[in-house]
């Protein structure tokens, strides 16, 4: 039996581990997982494993009742590896994620399956040699 | 993004097509709440309306575009219900921007004789049917998954709005109270029109203290959910001329598709409408400058301010600075949605027709208290899915042909 990107893709946080995509011909990092390549039109795309670092392109907080579990954050995260992915900043209050923050990726298990969230990253996490 | 010239290139092809195709018909039914009403009694009146409005009737038309949230084979029913043979069908399906996207292919099924009227028309019960918003949301999560989306629970639509308007105050330094000034326009027109739904004074106090649903949108920056049907009736030119209602002719039109999740946008301040509207305007030979007012899919506040900037009213970033001070309402200096938008008149899902219906009516002069002085043309702009395509009309009366 073939797997299809998006079982693969679920199958790897399954087993706890973030995977993305990255062309053999262009070499782009592709998200989200598909069969070609969006930039050059190759295949198969090769699975990689990104850093896991990222910055906050865009985030909400989103109202929820408190007997609900309360407010929550969902934003849109760009990954050092040129790519973009919606997910959650945890660890901080809602209103505390802001755009242009830097972000670290954890795979969590929720309901059995593995997600890909974020944490806000270390004030020491080295980036390309740098302090972020 | 920038746009690569071949295709505004591609749009200038369809210029021998301008203004040779009108509208002659155009009705709404059941705007607001229709306790006791369905999608296809909704749309099956409005068309009705429609078709008595151009002078003909419905064994008259032969061409039919139409599409549903609920079924994706709608036409079908639509056809069987109305009792037509059309020679012509389209059912294609980009949310609430589909109804303009109809426009340009019908334009030229009139145009090369595949067809000689041509019906646009939808209808939705989301606010009063028992299967509404809440049990299609639901059923669109299996129908229409978004893998990589749901698992974060974003509530969608509105928090896809909600990332792009945060993204463009970042960028831009737009403001919440820039953002309300649109939902206060919307009112002000609003009260103009006896077919509005919401029709109580609005302050920007009012939106900015209004229920927080994603920030940095509150309850007041998001488009009502009614319900409401409405049809508009395409023929030649010349044979409009013939009929009721002074013809008002299709000038320019483009569809544009970036991408469908809000995660796989480009970039969130730039929508797909920077594509439809240089080539539906490189069809009609105009520019923004030439409008005498503007008709945009307001489903949020940030829309229309996204709108103006990529339909070319001002430039990337300063449209919150232009809808300030009322520009945008009533006695403004550009009249946008007249009749109350989205954001106080009728949004029934998908609102995309009710801009083209809200031209024609201005446009004839048939927009009662509301009425612009000076009106020969309009740009009439949908979106559909979370900003995912944009599709872009340019209308005008006889006289701009
Ligand atoms: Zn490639």
């Amino acid at each position: 039996m073939q797997m299809s990107a998006q079982t693969h893709y679920q199958a790897e946080l399954d087993a706890g581990r973030f995977c993305i995509q990255q062309c053999p011909q262009c070499s782009k990092h592709v998200f989200t997982p598909r069969e070609l390549c969006p930039h050059c039109g190759a295949s198969p795309l090769k699975w990689v494993r990104p850093s896991g670092l990222g910055v906050v392109y865009s985030t909400s907080t989103i109202a929820r009742k408190p007997d609900a579990g309360g407010d929550y954050n969902v934003a849109l995260i760009d990954l050092d590896e040129g790519v973009r992915m919606m997910s959650r900043v945890e660890d901080v209050p809602p209103d505390a994620v802001h755009i242009g923050q830097r972000v670290q990726a954890r795979v969590a298990q929720r309901d059995g399956r593995g997600l890909v969230l974020f944490h806000p990253a270390n004030a020491d996490t080295k980036v390309n040699g740098s302090a972020a | 993004m920038s746009i690569p010239q071949s295709h505004l290139d591609a749009a200038k092809a369809n210029r021998h097509l301008r203004g040779r195709i009108a509208i002659a018909g155009a009705a709404t039914y059941g705007c607001g709440e229709s306790p006791g009403m369905d999608d296809m009694t909704l749309l099956v009146r409005a068309a009705h309306a429609a078709v008595a409005d151009a002078g003909l009737s419905m064994q008259d038309i032969d061409g039919l575009a139409t599409c549903s949230v609920n079924s994706g084979m709608w036409t079908m029913p639509v056809i069987e219900h109305l009792g037509i043979n059309p020679t012509y069908v389209d059912g294609t399906m980009v949310g609430g921007s589909s109804f303009i996207a109809h426009l340009l292919p019908a334009v030229r099924a009139l145009d090369a004789g595949q067809c000689n009227a041509v019906l646009i028309c939808y209808g939705s019960a989301q606010r009063s049917a028992a299967f509404g918003r809440k049990e299609s949301t639901a059923a669109r999560r299996f129908m229409d998954p978004q893998p990589y989306e749901h698992p974060f629970e974003p509530v969608l639509p509105v928090t896809a709005y909600a990332l792009a308007a945060a993204r463009h105050m970042h960028e831009f330094g737009t403001t919440r109270e820039q953002l309300a000034e649109v939902a206060v326009a919307a009112r002000g027109w609003a009260q103009q029109n006896p077919e509005a739904f919401m029709r109580d004074p609005l302050s920007i106090d009012d939106v900015l203290k209004s229920r927080r649903v994603a920030s940095p949108l509150g309850v007041r920056d998001c488009c009502l959910v009614t319900d409401g049907a409405g049809a508009i009736v395409l023929t030649r030119a010349d044979r409009a001329r013939d009929l009721k209602q002074p013809p008002i002719h299709v000038l320019g039109s483009a569809t544009a598709c970036w991408n469908r999740q809000i995660s796989c946008m480009p970039d969130l301040t730039t929508t797909a409408a920077a594509q439809s509207g240089p080539q539906a305007f490189a069809m009609a030979g105009l520019s923004a400058k030439d409008m005498d007012m503007a008709q945009l899919y307001d489903a949020f506040t940030i829309n229309t301010i996204l709108f103006l900037e990529d339909l070319g009213f001002c430039k990337k970033g300063e449209g919150g600075a232009f809808v300030q001070n009322g520009a945008i309402a009533p006695g403004g200096r550009l009249a946008v949605n007249t009749n109350g938008g989205g954001l106080s008149c009728v949004h029934p899902g998908m609102y995309g027709i009710f801009t083209l219906i809200e031209a024609v009516r201005q446009l004839r002069g048939q927009a009662g208290q509301r009425q612009l002085t000076r009106a020969r043309t309009a740009v009439c702009h949908g979106n559909g899915g979370t900003l995912s395509s944009q599709a872009t009309a340019i209308l005008g009366t006889a006289d701009t042909v």
